[in-house]
């Protein structure tokens, strides 16, 4: 008899095809986010211009579909694509036939028939956008899946640290609270890890998944933990995801009082983001809210640039690596 | 206990297989001749006497499987599987006899619906079908079925599959009243409270792709809590489709100190672990859950050194649009009988993690000693229950192969080696492929 251990070939996950959607940070190669931040840096200088719209995706198509309600992540996608030029359209489950019962493979079957280049999804299940990629013909840019990945907010916060202390190699990042219940704290875990940061979770026992060090990152309970980081990422503290009885905190108050983020925990100098949005005077004091080294708003901006480079790279650069375009040189 | 067509007993002989019977302890290559569904003959150069002839030179012939776990689906999810597809594809597995889980709609907690459905596999089943019927009513975890009188209908054993016997006294009371049957009482070990609405095995796995996890220790309390009431009532108990290292250690630790304790594992989770989650693919969501590398190991020797003695499919059969979900809405559960051997032969036998011998004791006598029912043998005077086996076929797993209604297997897409060639059940040919 063999070692037990030995796992046939036949039976592990058949590898990717080239990437062809950005479903999860773990679809990207280091050099795909440099790419991705270059690309974006470039609209940026765009965007300063007397005219902002670039011609660069002119006849594309690009759907949004929110099954969450959201504002920051669907207004910022719907104004990327219309920076580039493309046709929009948004959809959100309310007041559409999702409210008739359909599925969601019939509603992907619907969206694809019109060929659109792009599918940009947000839905409170893990899987959907993956459902929405095998029954498209279009590239699906995950906009946030359950509590599993939303890429580009990830991509954006780490547009935002290069942007604040020029380099993420080496940055020290705090991320506290709720990372049971956070697409957010996985995203950018793996995000930081492979763009070289030190990535620090922070928050109550209940709160922090079991294993989740096998991502590259440390774990601590401790709220003091936070003043040896350069940047502190506050998350929301989902309270809509937080079952009736649960009990992973005892109650908001002790949560506040233990694990809040306010002036006194932090270290002059310290970066503070948040993806939004806030629970003011719950996981993050309004005072460091409202603070200088809040990078809150710039996060926001950087969301809009970084999603025309996500929307320009899968439409012309194709599978990883093919070349390294100059999205201005369209223009 | 066992429900099936009723039709002429075969006659057959099968020329130049290997015949292996571990329980037996038969290993030859020899002719097998079949009169009247009936064992009449080993030996060389048997006379045909007229019969059909399958030459068998370079293929296995065995005693056929015994699944102790297969949702029929009915009545209530027709659409899904029904007795006549789900023993179709029972006899393409080589099974020769299954048993059907009573978590249908509505649950089998009556003699009546009992009955019927005895009634109906009398007329369509190509395989012997045994009922279990449930230990509470309406599997609610309330009140006793009736089981006296379910087991005089035939009831072939008790269970609540699906869901946990919960309260500790009501278990207690199921383990000393269904003695009285001689009947089994299978348990779904999963503590509610533990599990909540777990979707994989909380582990590296689940951390990172954001899943609620159901940890191995929501199947392991309930497991060592059914095991000291088994202790203390010096009740049998089965225990149905392990997964979690902790739980065949306290099985084997029971075993040990006298419990008459049996139980089964999946191919599945023999075969697979929680990194398979990792495709997002609905068809590797099962209950209990995928589970670790290590958690695999220890069934694969617990299924090595006996522990555990059966191979169940927990055969779960769902419609197409149930499975064609984001990975969080599906429904638990996936098919498996007509793919149980060839992917453990695969998995397992090849590369030499578990011998022939042992996975053929563990998919026939195994499961048949564990419900109490005649084990199938291939020796002179023993009813027909055979399944030929070639071990050199490769094949790829198809939808449109399958003969259960649903398609919902795991194994979709990859090839496997080990193929079954026919399947003769109750002295009636079941397969003949």
């Amino acid at each position: 008899m063999g070692e037990i251990h030995v796992m046939r070939e036949q039976f592990l996950p058949p590898k990717p095809p080239p990437r062809r959607h950005l479903i999860s940070i773990g679809d990207l190669s280091r050099e795909d986010v440099e790419r991705l931040l270059a690309t974006a840096r470039s609209f940026s200088r765009s965007l300063e211009r007397e005219v902002k719209k670039l011609p660069t995706l002119r006849g594309h198509t690009v759907v949004n579909v929110f099954y969450e309600s959201s504002t920051r992540t669907s207004s910022s996608f719907e104004l990327a694509a219309k920076r580039l030029s493309a046709d929009t359209m948004s959809i959100k489950a309310a007041g559409s036939a999702v409210d008739k019962g359909e599925s969601l493979k019939d509603t992907a079957l619907t969206l694809g028939a019109y060929d659109p280049d792009v599918i940009v999804i947000r839905h409170p299940q893990i899987g959907a956008p993956q459902l929405v990629a095998r029954y498209t013909g279009a590239h699906v840019v995950n906009a946030g899946d359950g509590k599993h990945q939303h890429p580009t907010q990830a991509l954006l916060d780490l547009y935002t640290i290069k942007d604040e202390l020029g380099r993420i190699d080496g940055i020290h990042v705090a991320i506290v609270g709720d990372v049971l219940h956070s697409r957010v704290a996985r995203s950018n875990v793996q995000a930081l890890t492979l763009m070289g940061a030190r990535v620090t979770l922070v928050g109550p026992p209940p709160l922090i998944p079991r294993g989740i060090e096998a991502m590259g990152c440390e774990v601590s309970h401790e709220i003091e933990s936070i003043a040896a980081a350069d940047v502190v990422y506050v998350l929301r503290m989902q309270r809509e995801r937080m079952q009736e009885g649960a009990n992973y905190v005892p109650s908001l108050r002790e949560y506040t009082a233990r694990w809040g983020v306010t002036p006194e925990r932090l270290r002059p100098g310290q970066k503070v983001m948040h993806p939004g949005p806030m629970n003011r005077g719950v996981e993050i004091d309004p005072r460091v809210a409202d603070a200088a080294d809040a990078l809150i708003e710039t996060q926001v901006r950087a969301g809009l640039v970084v999603r025309m480079a996500v929307l320009y790279d899968l439409l012309t650069t194709g599978p990883v690596g093919v070349r390294t375009p100059d999205p201005l040189e369209v223009a | 206990m066992l429900f099936g067509k009723a039709g002429p007993g075969l006659d057959l002989l099968v020329r130049g297989a290997r015949v292996l019977d571990p329980a037996e302890k038969l290993d030859a290559v020899c002719d097998v001749r079949v009169d009247g569904g009936v064992v009449s003959q080993l030996g060389t150069s048997v006379d045909a006497n007229g019969h059909r002839v399958v030459d068998g030179a370079g293929l296995v012939l065995a005693p056929a499987f015994v699944d102790p776990h297969v949702h029929l689906r009915v009545p209530g999810g027709e659409d899904e599987e029904t007795i006549a597809s789900g023993t179709a594809a029972a006899a393409a597995g080589g099974y020769c006899a299954i048993l059907a889980m009573p978590n249908t709609d509505p649950v089998v907690d009556s003699a009546a619906v009992l009955g019927s459905l005895i009634e109906d596999a009398r007329a369509e089943a190509e395989v012997p079908v045994g009922f279990l019927a449930a230990i509470t009513r309406g599997q609610e975890g309330a009140e006793l079925t009736e089981m006296a009188e379910l087991a005089e209908q035939g009831a072939a054993g008790f269970t609540d599959d699906g869901r946990p016997v919960v309260a500790p006294g009501l278990m207690r009371r199921a383990l000393q009243y269904h003695g009285i049957t001689g009947r089994r009482l299978a348990l779904h070990c999963e503590e509610p409270t533990l599990s909540r609405s777990g979707q994989m095995h909380e582990g590296a796995v689940s951390a990172e792709l954001g899943f609620a996890g159901y940890p191995s220790v929501a199947e392991s309390v309930m497991v060592e809590r059914d095991l000291s009431l088994a202790a203390y009532e010096q009740a049998p108990l089965h225990l149905l489709h392990l997964s979690a290292r902790e739980s065949v250690e306290a099985l084997r630790a029971a075993q040990a100190s006298g419990v008459a304790a049996t139980a089964e594992v999946t191919p599945h989770h023999l075969c697979l672990t929680d990194e398979a989650v990792r495709t997002l693919d609905p068809n590797v969501k099962m209950n209990p859950p995928l589970r670790s590398e290590d958690d695999r190991a220890a069934l694969i020797e617990g299924l090595r050194d006996g522990t555990i003695g059966s191979v169940a499919t927990d055969h779960a059969p769902h419609a197409r649009h149930e499975k064609e979900v984001p990975f969080e809405a599906a429904p638990f559960g996936v098919t498996g009988l007509e793919t149980a051997f060839a992917a453990l032969y695969t998995s397992l036998v090849e590369p030499g993690l578990v011998a022939l011998e042992t996975l053929l004791e563990r998919m026939s006598a195994g499961p048949a000693r564990a419900y109490v029912l005649e084990p199938p043998r291939i020796a002179v005077g023993a009813p027909a229950n055979l399944v030929l086996l070639d071990m050199q076929a490769t094949w790829r797993v198809e939808e449109d192969r399958f003969r259960s209604r649903s398609a919902n297997s795991w194994l979709l897409g990859r090839t496997l080696r080990g193929q079954v060639r026919m399947t003769v059940a109750a002295g009636r040919m079941a397969f003949d492929g």
